[in-house]
């Protein structure tokens, strides 16, 4: 494949400074985490998030970028049809081959190292107050070091999925400029891999096998970090864009159809809670916005801000019902609520940017993607999570878990100037 | 269970690579797509069902 245009000197800052606030997201999402999660685990959900970034990064430069490279680079190609099927890149190890001159290559490496620890990080939200310290830093290696980049490979650097529009006539090809795919929905799916895997919290079901409410502990973490997710987000779309959408991007698109989705979505999840249940619900408002963030990622480049509200408005309607499904229905715990805000999400997100699309067929692309998140991405990081599990057990023990993962994994608590008090939802 | 879901997702997407590859025309790449996609449904399924907590297991 050829490379694509080289971006003018004002964009290329332009991206680079739109990443350097793209963190704030993971910070966001670490704080949400930290927030839904126990008091006495506190402190570890917060430390698990800052390790596991540290971990995705070194996993990145290690291996990730060599197997994601950039359209126009050295990959593996197989021909099928007598079309090419553009699967792995093919990069030295260790960021070698690039140099970081504000080249988009160079960017594009930057960009990547930021989203697989913010693919990395979403885990957390649904293996949180069980999941052992050293088994989710593993687990984040094994996301960023090898399934995050091989699919960011085929939508970002160059891949099969982003050529079915040159080859097959599918659109423009499989289309997500900031990342509802290649970050959000498999971040989600290696969430609800480690929900399953882990098991639900103690206490969680009781003997009938009906949820037990297990409320945050702290609300005011948990809205707080939508807004610092916001900030974040804003970045990751714009750099993402200006990258991978097209020389024709215009940021305060971008940076507007952002904003719209979140507002949209979390007033759709205000909306609804109200009406069901009398009273607007903060962590699911929560979740809606953070889903509107998740969902505006593919289309937030090119849509117009009218649909943007519509998808927006379908991601906060979405992610009430899911995350009621999923811990009523299906009995999987996920304090978090990553997979539905992110792995459901993310998918509807990039169908929506396939549905509002002018382009013909650019749904059918938009829908190869979502069965390549649920046929590949999703049986590959369950098998590597469950390999994992097998040689080190993820779960921390049932002492660990009702004493708290602070004491028990880090030896000081969050809060300690607070009594803790016993735990009535202990099934004694 | 497990193993046999994982492969119907595989299997699912399989279908849909090969509806793109060697359909030609777009209804029947759709409908081949589509076909993928319900055995990926199927194997989800099936995954859900296996992590369903057993009616006799006490949590």
């Amino acid at each position: 494949m050829t490379s694509p245009p080289a971006l003018s000197e004002a964009a290329s800052v332009l991206c680079l400074f739109s990443m350097v606030v793209a963190p704030c997201a993971a910070a966001g999402l670490a704080i949400v985490n930290a927030g839904l999660g126990r008091s006495r685990n506190a402190a570890h959900a917060v430390l698990s998030a800052l390790l596991v970034l540290g971990v995705a990064a070194v996993a990145y430069c290690a291996i990730g970028f060599s197997l994601q490279g950039y359209p126009g680079r050295v990959s593996h190609i197989l021909m099928a049809g007598g079309k090419p099927w553009d699967w792995v890149g093919a990069d030295p190890l260790f960021f070698r081959g690039v140099s970081f001159d504000l080249s988009p290559a160079s960017l594009a490496a930057l960009f990547g190292m930021f989203a697989a620890g913010l693919a990395a990080l979403i885990p957390l939200g649904s293996g949180a107050d069980r999941w052992r310290l050293g088994a989710a830093c593993s687990s984040a290696a094994l996301l960023a070091g090898l399934v995050f980049p091989l699919f960011a490979h085929w939508v970002w650097g160059g891949g099969w999925l982003a050529q079915l529009g040159v080859n097959y006539g599918l659109g423009g090809g499989f289309l997500d400029g900031g990342g509802s795919s290649a970050i959000q929905a498999v971040g989600g799916l290696a969430a609800l891999s480690i929900a399953w895997i882990l098991g639900p919290r103690r206490g969680k079901y009781n003997s009938e096998h009906m949820p037990v409410a297990i409320p945050g502990h702290n609300a005011v973490f948990v809205l707080f970090g939508c807004l610092l997710a916001w900030v974040g987000w804003s970045g990751l779309n714009t750099a993402g864009a200006l990258l991978f959408a097209g020389p024709e991007v215009r940021p305060p698109l971008v940076v507007v159809n952002t904003m719209l989705c979140a507002v949209c979505a979390a007033l759709a999840a205000a909306g609804i809670t109200r009406t069901r249940f009398g009273k607007p619900d903060a962590s699911l408002c929560a979740n809606g916005w953070v889903a509107g963030l998740v969902a505006s990622s593919a289309a937030c480049a090119s849509v117009r801000p009218a649909v943007a509200m519509i998808i927006g408005l379908g991601a906060g309607a979405l992610v009430v019902f899911a995350v009621e499904w999923l811990e009523f229905r299906l009995t999987v715990d996920d304090p978090g609520g990553a997979v539905s805000v992110h792995a459901l999400g993310g998918m509807w997100g990039i169908l929506a940017a396939g549905i509002f699309s002018a382009a013909p067929n650019q749904w059918l692309a938009q829908f190869v993607g979502i069965a390549t998140l649920l046929g590949f991405v999703l049986p590959l990081v369950y098998a590597l999570n469950w390999l994992l599990d097998r040689v080190y057990p993820q779960r921390v023990s049932p002492q660990g878990e009702r004493q708290g993962l602070d004491l028990h994994e880090l030896g000081a608590g969050a809060y300690p100037e607070f009594m803790s008090h016993n735990d009535d939802l202990w099934q004694r | 269970m497990k193993i046999v879901a994982l492969f119907l997702l595989l299997a699912g997407w399989i279908i849909a690579l090969a509806a793109v590859a060697l359909m030609q025309s777009a209804a029947q790449r759709a409908a081949f797509a589509l076909a993928g996609a319900g055995v990926e449904v199927l194997g989800v399924g099936l995954l859900v069902r296996a992590h369903m907590p057993h009616h006799e297991d006490r949590p």
